[in-house]
């Protein structure tokens, strides 16, 4: 190579060196769980976030847990401004101090002049964090090879007798020791109370012991559509939103037992040292408002986490959201109480599982 | 050695002769610089061997036993803590004045969720009973403690919660390896087993085992024929097979996973086969149990095996056997007497080899395992991951390092690691 066009390269560098610079003034980064779900909040919120205000916004995809956001913060080289993150890391984070504080009065009020406070379902505003989205963890089943003799209530993933055959189930604790206690007769305001309990708990496993034989296990979100697809398990645990694609986009007859579904919040935080707080802190204000959350279910069908915006969903939608609107049981997972109770009970999980 | 006197020769020859001391001591220069070249050459070997191998290893081990999060985050209550008898229930309010004070720091630095999360690991509810506490403490300004404490959360007037603060301000702590043997501590402080329902470690320790042991004979059962006739082939068609035998690390290790998931699953490609041949009237499980991760892992790791032995079979003369067989033995018995031993070496280097890299497998049994499959790794990397409990985690890697070792060490007695050859 001749000096020369060392020295255009050179001249190439620098120029690209303060594009960037000049960029990353108006631009953050915005990081979400990917797929189907990041589109969905690219499309709803990104793009007219950025019309509106000229910030570019930069997405980017992890896979959840505290680990990676911890790391940021705490070598002061913060790459992320905006994260969505699941319930019980909004806590943890939060108490840990990762993450900014957020000022709930300067939420915007919904579309039907109601106030935010009102507006969003309970729960769903914290110390850091305001949520997007509700997903659900449901019972699926296989229209095609159960549609005469369909499963309806959560009690009927646990009866082998009237529904023989496998059962995809997550390798996890939380949702299946729920489950158990609600299909073996526990109410659902009841569950965390009996589950706090060394009985509770031993009643929960012996409930699930009921259909070991069976289990087929999985771990990520993939997965269990696929299980159902290939004829592995007759019912599986699934995040709802999955059932909705496999159904839409590969064309499967797949249905949902709505009955004992358990909702997971799914929120945005600005993390701690972000150098674009006031920005992102717009972003996160701008994305959660009426209008980007009715939008959002055009692409997944989660619950948005505003009243006001349940109004403006396509009626075509309206029957895959989980929430009140579907018949059975459900609730909202208890976060804290998992927070406490998970390390324990992922080992007896695992010797459970393992043995 | 040569290199430095051919030099030395070299350059002696434009000083002249005259001059013996300057000679000599451009010898020694000389000598020096080729020297210290060759360490700058080994420099780099050195340095990202002591980097991504020795430190890590070591970093983990000391991981296994120090901890010193509690003890550094609470430096007024820590000795007092400490000092404390076994069995208290409720120390004086001293000790509360003094976890008040630390807890008001932890507080205002953001730390008593880590130290929190500390707690839990060690007894489950004590995250929510230690943020409970720290909240109530850093709203109030002056003591007296001790009620202040009991009113937050009655655990504070239990035996189990001193006894877990006090073993965990200590900096050095035992504990993350009891776990790892599934022992675990009484609520006065006594190392007791874990209750029946929670012991993991050491059945999963010895599945990990025999997993490995499994794969590993497979691997010898199926390889050392396989070995004997490739190195009896012609070299060109020799080699060629040895190339089909190379080919499948050209593919990643996850593909080949993934792969197995494929041909093994309920309606995958085996159980078509064995239907539509009418050998089976039902799609066999192959997949999710231990069948698929002992077939999948013996395919990945054959190669391993098989390398070693080729090597070392090449380089058997045919005449010792065929000496044998002149002198009257039996094909089984020239074959036992003389060729096996010939070829214990590469034996040695594939089952040590293969039984060392199987210990370790992570993917292939998280993929093609059910829960009553997965290895030690599965169990580091959940706890490093999810969990966030990297004192287990390392523990965990510990007693998999210390049970590698211990097997070495048999290995070197009864085989003798000399006897042990690549080619």
């Amino acid at each position: 190579m001749s000096s020369c066009s060392h020295f255009k390269l050179l001249l190439l560098a620098a120029a690209t060196g303060l594009f960037a610079a000049q960029a990353s003034a108006q631009q953050i980064t915005v990081t979400s769980w990917g797929g189907a779900y990041t589109k969905s909040q690219v499309t709803a919120m990104h793009e007219p976030f950025s019309k509106a205000s000229g910030v570019k916004i930069l997405s980017e995809d992890y896979n959840g847990g505290l680990a990676e956001i911890r790391a940021q913060v705490k070598t002061g080289n913060v790459k992320w401004d905006v994260v969505d993150v699941e319930l019980a890391e909004a806590i943890r984070g939060c108490d840990e101090g990762l993450f900014e504080k957020i000022d709930a009065s300067k939420l915007p009020k919904g579309a039907d002049g109601s106030d935010a406070k009102n507006d969003f379902v309970p729960g769903m505003v914290t110390e850091c964090a305001v949520a997007n989205i509700s997903f659900a963890n449901v019972v699926a089943y296989d229209k095609a090879k159960l549609g005469a003799n369909a499963p309806t209530r959560l009690e009927d993933y646990f009866d082998l007798q009237k529904f023989p055959g496998k059962r995809g189930m997550k390798k996890e604790p939380n949702v299946n020791l729920e489950w158990a206690l609600m299909a073996d007769g526990v109410a659902p305001a009841d569950v965390y109370k009996v589950l706090s309990t060394r009985e509770g708990v031993d009643r929960a496993f012996r409930k699930l012991d009921s259909i070991k034989s069976q289990i087929v296990w999985w771990s990520a979100g993939a997965q269990p559509p696929q299980l159902l697809a290939s004829g592995e398990v007759v019912m599986t645990s699934v995040y709802h939103g999955r059932i909705y694609d496999a159904n839409v986009k590969d064309g499967k007859n797949f249905a949902i037992v709505w009955d004992g579904q358990i909702s997971v919040p799914d929120l945005f935080v600005v993390m701690k040292g972000s150098k674009n707080v006031k920005t992102a802190m717009d972003f996160v204000m701008f994305a959660t408002g009426t209008k980007p959350l009715a939008e959002q279910t055009k692409y997944i069908p989660y619950a948005p986490a505003r009243k006001s915006s349940l109004a403006l969903v396509d009626a075509k939608t309206k029957p895959w959201l989980p929430g009140p609107s579907q018949a059975g049981r459900g609730y909202t997972t208890n976060a804290g109480w998992w927070a406490d109770k998970a390390d324990e009970l992922n080992q007896r999980f695992a010797a459970w599982a393992a043995r | 050695m040569r290199m430095t006197a051919d030099a030395a020769t070299g350059s002696a020859a434009g000083v002249g002769i005259d001059d013996p001391a300057a000679l000599k001591q451009r010898l020694r220069r000389a000598e020096l610089r080729q020297r210290l070249r060759a360490y700058a050459l080994v420099l780099p070997l050195c340095l990202f061997t002591l980097l991504t191998f020795l430190v890590p290893i070591g970093l983990m081990l000391v991981n296994s036993v120090h901890d010193p999060l509690v003890a550094e985050e609470l430096p007024r209550s820590g000795p007092l803590l400490r000092a404390l008898p076994a069995g208290t229930i409720s120390p004086d309010e001293a000790v509360f004045a003094a976890l008040a004070a630390d807890m008001k720091d932890a507080a205002g630095n953001q730390t008593a969720s880590r130290i929190a999360t500390r707690l839990n690991f060690e007894y489950g509810g004590l995250r929510s009973v230690f943020m409970k506490t720290t909240r109530v403490v850093n709203r109030t300004d002056a003591g007296p403690w001790k009620p202040l404490f009991l009113e937050a959360d009655t655990a504070w007037g239990e035996p189990r919660i001193w006894t877990v603060l006090a073993q965990t301000s200590e900096r050095y702590t035992p504990n993350h390896l009891l776990r790892a043997v599934d022992l675990t501590h009484d609520e006065r402080g006594a190392v007791i087993r874990e209750p029946a329902d929670t012991r993991i470690h050491l059945m999963v320790f010895g599945r990990t085992l025999w997993v490995s042991l499994l794969v590993t004979l497979l691997c010898l059962a199926i390889g050392y024929p396989l070995a004997y006739w490739i190195s009896h082939l012609p070299p060109r068609t020799g080699n060629l097979v040895m190339v089909l035998v190379l080919l499948p690390f050209w593919t990643s290790l996850l593909v080949r996973t993934t792969a197995w998931v494929v041909l093994l699953q309920k309606e995958g490609v085996v159980n078509s086969l064995l239907m539509a041949t009418g050998l089976v009237s039902e799609p066999l499980q192959m997949t999710f149990n231990r069948f698929g991760v002992v077939i999948a892992m013996t395919h990945i790791l054959l190669p391993f095996m098989i390398l070693p032995l080729v090597s070392v079979m090449r380089g058997i003369p045919p005449a010792y056997v065929r000496a044998a067989r002149s002198l009257g033995a039996s094909p089984a018995t020239a074959f036992r007497r003389v060729y096996l031993p010939q070829s214990l070496p590469g034996i040695s280097a594939g089952v040590l080899l293969v039984f060392i890299l199987a210990l370790g497998y992570y993917i292939t049994p998280a993929l093609l395992g059910g829960a009553g499959d997965q290895m030690m790794s599965f169990f580091i990397a959940d706890n490093l991951s999810r969990s966030l409990n990297w004192g287990l985690a390392s523990a965990l890697g510990a007693l998999l390092l210390a049970g590698v070792l211990l097997l070495y060490a048999v290995y070197e007695r009864t085989v003798g690691i000399t006897n042990v050859r690549l080619g």
